[in-house]
């Protein structure tokens, strides 16, 4: 299993054609505490850079972006009752929804941990 | 003309903007300045304010002094500055008491709120004829221009710039207070006192803008760091965001100007109808008189109201209203309510809808979400009266 990240804080980790989708530690701190999740629902069909998910903080809504073009399968469903877990553990329980990716080519485009690490660290 | 122009991208520093740096603030433009939106964190700022004392710098705020040109300390003088303002404001303000401060409402000739903004009546004898009034930061350019422009022959306003403007909110904001302030465990709700810390003249008036218990100071931009850091050495006190200052206001049922009122509104639109004392309703005679009065007798068109989603997601300002189907108004201010625990909202909507427990939908991401019409605040004030 690979974990690939985007310029937009996303985190998607791969095995096979699946792949579950969430945002990254430090989204989760620059948003602050989080206190609205709005996951995809199952069967929803998203291409790479569309408004999948809606993360909600005290002050502000944000857009959550589909990493790379895919069929839902599932939304965290557990966030909807829990958004904190999106600030407790945003890149394990606090996962957004899992993917069916129609084409694998597209994560060549995304940033391994290193690349991402030194990207944050320029911001 | 007062305005000064600055460079769209030249921010201002407040006096306590290295401290906030220092203290590991997020920083972001706001009304000029380079300001701190949160320390800690937005939600627990908001509860620690609610249970302790959160410290606020608002010294992008607009603390200046309108004085007559001729005769401040004779007699009738407050008569007559109190005069001069009412032409511009729709309260009672030659009846303030000594010390006294009092919420009111910049309007323009058709009764549209330009601003709202505390007025106070100085406590000392010598300054009868002058008014503390502190405007909003966001507009206090276009707020002083119009001073000079309406009243500029008769009085002289000077900009409190060499001063810093901080709150003390919570609780606790008395008990902490009162070592550095001894007697202002006395003072109630909107009165104002000089009072002296370290020998350093300071202006210290019993309110806020967070629904708590609190103080705002007025002290001297080169005493404003040391003041804080004391204030900050007390265990009850912690610093507090723009961010939190949001949260905190709106849980309270306070209006942000420009977002939950502006030209367009007149006070009673925007519920404030209480700031218009029975002595000026009689007399009639503040800006859009004609208007405001009808609007008194009639009812408006609509009207400023407390909004409860009825589920988790947040409705922000602009979230259009719909009931059966037709849009009958917009949030204006929303979000979510840490000490509630839900969001919360504000907005306006049609007068015959303006009624607690009114059905509601808030379209938000084009989805109809439930919601009610509620009585503001969402949590109820803690003010000394």
């Amino acid at each position: 299993m690979s974990t690939y990240y985007t310029e937009d804080h996303e985190w998607i980790a791969v095995d096979g054609d699946v792949g579950t989708v969430g945002i990254t530690k430090y989204a989760a701190e620059q948003l602050g505490d989080v206190v609205f999740v709005e996951v995809p629902e199952g069967g929803a069909t998203y291409a790479k850079g569309d408004d999948m998910a809606v993360v909600e903080s005290v002050k502000a809504a944000s857009d959550v972006y589909a990493p790379v073009t895919g069929d839902v399968i599932e939304g965290n469903g557990e966030l909807a009752d829990a958004p904190e877990t999106v600030n407790e553990d945003p890149e394990g329980k606090g996962w957004f929804c899992k993917l069916k990716l129609s084409s694998a080519c597209e994560l060549t485009g995304l940033m391994d941990a290193e690349a991402y690490k030194a990207y944050c660290k320029e911001l | 003309m007062m305005a000064e122009t600055i460079p769209p991208d030249a921010l201002r520093a407040t006096p306590l903007r290295d401290l906030h740096v220092e203290l590991g603030a997020k920083m972001v433009p706001f009304a000029g300045y380079d300001m701190p939106v949160q320390f800690d964190g937005v939600k627990s700022e908001h509860l620690w304010t609610r249970e302790q004392a959160g410290l606020f710098d608002v010294s992008h705020m607009g603390p200046c002094f309108l004085s007559l040109k001729t005769g401040v300390g004779e007699a009738g003088a407050h008569e007559a500055i109190a005069a001069l303002i009412e032409r511009l404001v729709p309260s009672n303000i030659k009846g303030l008491k000594p010390g006294q401060s009092r919420l009111t409402v910049l309007l323009n000739e058709e009764g549209g709120i330009l601003d709202d903004l505390i007025i106070t009546r100085p406590e000392v004898e010598e300054l009868q004829g002058v008014l503390y009034i502190v405007v909003n930061g966001a507009v206090k350019h276009q707020d002083w221009a119009y001073f000079e422009d309406r009243l500029g022959d008769e009085t002289r306003l000077t900009r409190a710039d060499d001063r810093a403007l901080l709150a003390l909110q919570g609780p606790k904001a008395v008990d902490v207070l009162k070592d550095f302030f001894p007697g202002c465990e006395d003072m109630k709700f909107m009165q104002s006192r000089r009072m002296f810390w370290n020998d350093v003249r300071c202006g210290v008036c019993r309110c806020g803008y967070t629904g708590e218990d609190g103080f705002e100071i007025l002290i001297f931009a080169e005493a404003a760091e040391a003041f804080a850091r004391q204030l900050l050495a007390d265990p009850r006190v912690k610093p507090i965001g723009l961010g939190a200052r949001d949260s905190l206001r709106l849980e309270s049922g306070l209006c942000l100007y420009g977002n939950d009122m502006d030209a367009s509104r007149d006070p009673v639109e925007a519920d404030l109808q209480w700031v218009i004392q029975k002595s000026r309703r009689e007399r009639g005679d503040f800006p859009g008189a004609g208007r405001i009065l009808r609007a008194l007798t009639d009812g408006p068109a609509e009207k400023r109201v407390g909004i409860q989603p009825l589920e988790r997601a947040p409705a922000r300002g602009g979230t259009e209203i719909y009931h059966d189907g037709t849009q009958v108004g917009e949030v204006t201010s929303g979000g979510f309510g840490p000490s509630v625990d839900r969001p919360i909202a504000m907005g306006y909507v049609r007068t015959d809808l303006a009624v607690p427990g009114t059905k509601i939908d808030l379209i938000v991401r084009g989805k109809a979400r439930p919601a009610e019409v509620c009585a503001l605040p969402f949590v109820p004030q803690n003010y000394k009266r």
